[in-house]
């Protein structure tokens, strides 16, 4: 039999009610994530549209002055962007090591038991409430190490205050560097001690340089981190209402965050006021561009990690 | 102390055979059942640089190889084969305890190197690894510059000589030279895989080991770069011994002295351990084996 003949026509149209059942679930999806877009842009534009009112109604001259006092109408910027910096600086002074060495460790020299024991320690460590850290920097940070550094140091010092924001930071640091580093193929690892390499040879010439971008981006949102806590800070840096511009980080400093909490609680009265209020907003949107751009750059490192290897 | 000990023997033994033309035909080494009285003529005194006996590697409870015991020899290319699971990479990887790497890895038996147990108490693995370079599957060059990748080695060993002259001569050894030599400083991750390959073989022999482990080192390239590679191997037999990993059973032929037939024996529980059947010369190995298991593998009727 040679002869062609067309087998029996079948149905291939689907179903209506489960078509239409997909396309409510998609526009169910749709409509959550165009939620959050809109949810981030409002917020964003009420940024800029209180910054802006309150840029438009100062006399720029108060940004630049003796200090943040802004019941008084002196928006000192330098005062809380020291601040901010020096907490920071702190911070990383304190959570780099930790973090890098604790991600060496669990990365590279940790057996699998040990492993899986000191892993959820470091994400215990940070589902710390940051109100927690923020009384163990005043009373054990503070006595304990920040005045026996300096003998001028109070109970209240930004200090005392990196010192805990460091802390918070070290398990982010941790734990996003022990990714970089892991995921550094083990063919290398094994190219270095074929070459007779020592464990901390390889580990300091081929790890660590091949995951440096991932450490970066660690180091990066570490510093976003930091940059962006409040509660610490607010609590153990010691100017509530306002301060002198302010360098000597075994004095109390004030962040941005933390004049901000300051506006919004109230603390210093002046809620609702006028341009001291809208204050807040200005810091809001300075904070949020700096988180943004710190958190761009991580992700460019991290993404040049992938190009890699 | 054990460092001496190696060091010494290293210089004391001279090479034997320069080429592989004058290779004699090889009476077998008593491997298990394989040994048998056959007629074949004695050949001369030959230089051991790995004795093997009973070999027994572990990880866990599960056993990856039973017993092998074979004596590799000097400037000559061993190639062991065999289907996959049969411990072939795992026997490989003992000989520059590699396998210290893995946890749960166990070694027994004895392999001297030079008359020197590498897995005795004393010796560190990072002295056995200087000494006995490896080649890897899938290349892996380190992501830094052509130069930074052959230089690695000698510099952790502390070379104090010339380097620039020791990457060139290593890239000309591993016949990689005319293509790289305008591009030192560029990543190794530019190059084409059976460059990076070779760029591997001269980062393995800027270190002068003594013997070299390649672990199937074709099994990623292109005929091309696998003819390149395996007339990089003969030609590299003059200074150093070497052991190849292959699937390739032609390669084998090709480029080996000595073939080792290893099979997986299946047990009841499932546990499949890897066996040495045969080890012999490997005209023997392919035109005359004495086992039938390792008739039926070369001649494609394994089951």
């Amino acid at each position: 039999m040679t002869s062609d003949t067309t087998t029996p026509a079948v149905d291939l149209t689907g179903s209506r009610p489960r078509l239409r059942r997909e396309r409510r679930v998609r526009r169910l999806f749709a409509g959550a994530a165009a939620v959050s877009i809109v949810v981030s842009l409002l917020i964003v534009g009420s940024l800029v549209g209180e910054a802006w009112t309150f840029l438009r109604g100062l006399d720029l001259s108060s940004l630049w002055t003796m200090g943040w006092f802004p019941r008084r109408g002196l928006f000192d910027v330098k005062t809380v962007l020291t601040g901010t910096l020096l907490i920071a600086l702190v911070a990383m002074v304190v959570a780099t090591p930790l973090g890098l060495g604790a991600a060496i460790y669990l990365s590279e020299y940790a057996r699998p038991r040990a492993r899986r024991w000191l892993k959820p320690i470091l994400e215990v460590l940070a589902g710390i409430p940051s109100v927690v850290l923020g009384y163990f920097a005043l009373t054990w940070i503070s006595p304990n190490i920040v005045m026996r550094l300096s003998s001028h140091a109070g109970v209240f010092s930004m200090a005392a205050a990196g010192i805990a924001v460091g802390i918070l930071v070290t398990p982010l640091v941790a734990s996003v560097s022990e990714d970089a580093m892991r995921a550094v193929p083990a063919a290398l690892r094994e190219a270095s001690y074929g070459l007779g390499a020592k464990k901390a040879t390889t580990v300091t010439r081929i790890v660590f340089p091949a995951a440096a971008s991932g450490i970066m981006a660690s180091l990066i949102l570490g510093v976003s981190r930091a940059i962006g806590e409040t509660m610490v800070v607010a609590m153990a840096a010691g100017a509530v209402g306002g301060s002198l511009f302010q360098w000597n980080i075994f004095q109390p400093g004030q962040t941005m965050t933390a004049a901000m909490s300051a506006l919004a609680i109230g603390s210093d009265q002046v809620a609702g006021s006028t341009s001291a209020f809208q204050s807040l907003f200005f810091l809001g949107l300075l904070l949020f561009l700096m988180t943004l751009g710190l958190n761009l750059l991580s992700d460019r490192f991290v993404r040049k990690v992938r190009e890699k290897y | 102390m054990g460092e001496d000990q190696l060091t010494d023997s290293t210089t004391a033994a001279g090479p034997t055979i320069a080429t592989g033309e004058a290779r004699p035909a090889g009476r077998g080494v008593s491997v298990g059942s394989a040994l048998r009285g056959t007629g074949r003529p004695a050949e001369p005194a030959q230089n051991t640089i790995f004795d093997v006996r009973g070999l027994r590697v572990f990880y866990g409870s599960f056993q990856a190889v039973a017993d092998a015991t074979m004596a590799i020899r000097e400037h000559e290319i061993t190639a062991l084969i065999g289907p996959s699971g049969c411990g072939k990479t795992t026997v490989l990887r003992c000989f520059n305890r590699m396998n210290d790497l893995i946890d749960t890895a166990r070694v027994e038996g004895t392999i001297l190197y030079h008359g020197t147990d590498i897995y005795g108490e004393k010796v560190d693995p990072v002295e056995v690894r200087r000494r006995i370079g490896m080649v890897f599957q899938k290349p892996n060059p380190f992501p830094k510059s052509i130069y930074d990748n052959i230089a690695f080695g000698p510099r952790i060993a502390g070379y104090k000589g010339n380097m620039d002259d020791l990457v060139e001569e290593s890239l000309t050894r591993a016949a990689l030279w005319d293509e790289v030599s305008d591009k030192l400083k560029e990543s190794a991750y530019a190059l084409s895989g059976g460059q990076q390959q070779r760029l591997c073989i001269a980062r393995a022999i800027a270190t002068s080991p003594d013997v070299l482990l390649m672990d199937e080192p074709c099994s990623s390239l292109d005929p091309i770069a696998t003819l390149r590679i395996e007339e990089l191997m003969i030609e590299l037999k003059r200074d150093y011994s070497i052991i190849i990993v292959t699937h390739n059973m032609q390669q084998a032929a090709r480029v080996s002295d000595r073939t080792a037939f290893f099979t997986v024996d299946v047990k009841q529980t499932g546990m499949r351990t890897g066996r040495l059947v045969e080890f012999d010369a490997t005209d023997a190995i392919f035109t005359n084996p004495r086992e039938k298991q390792t008739e039926d593998y070369i001649t494609g009727r394994f089951g």
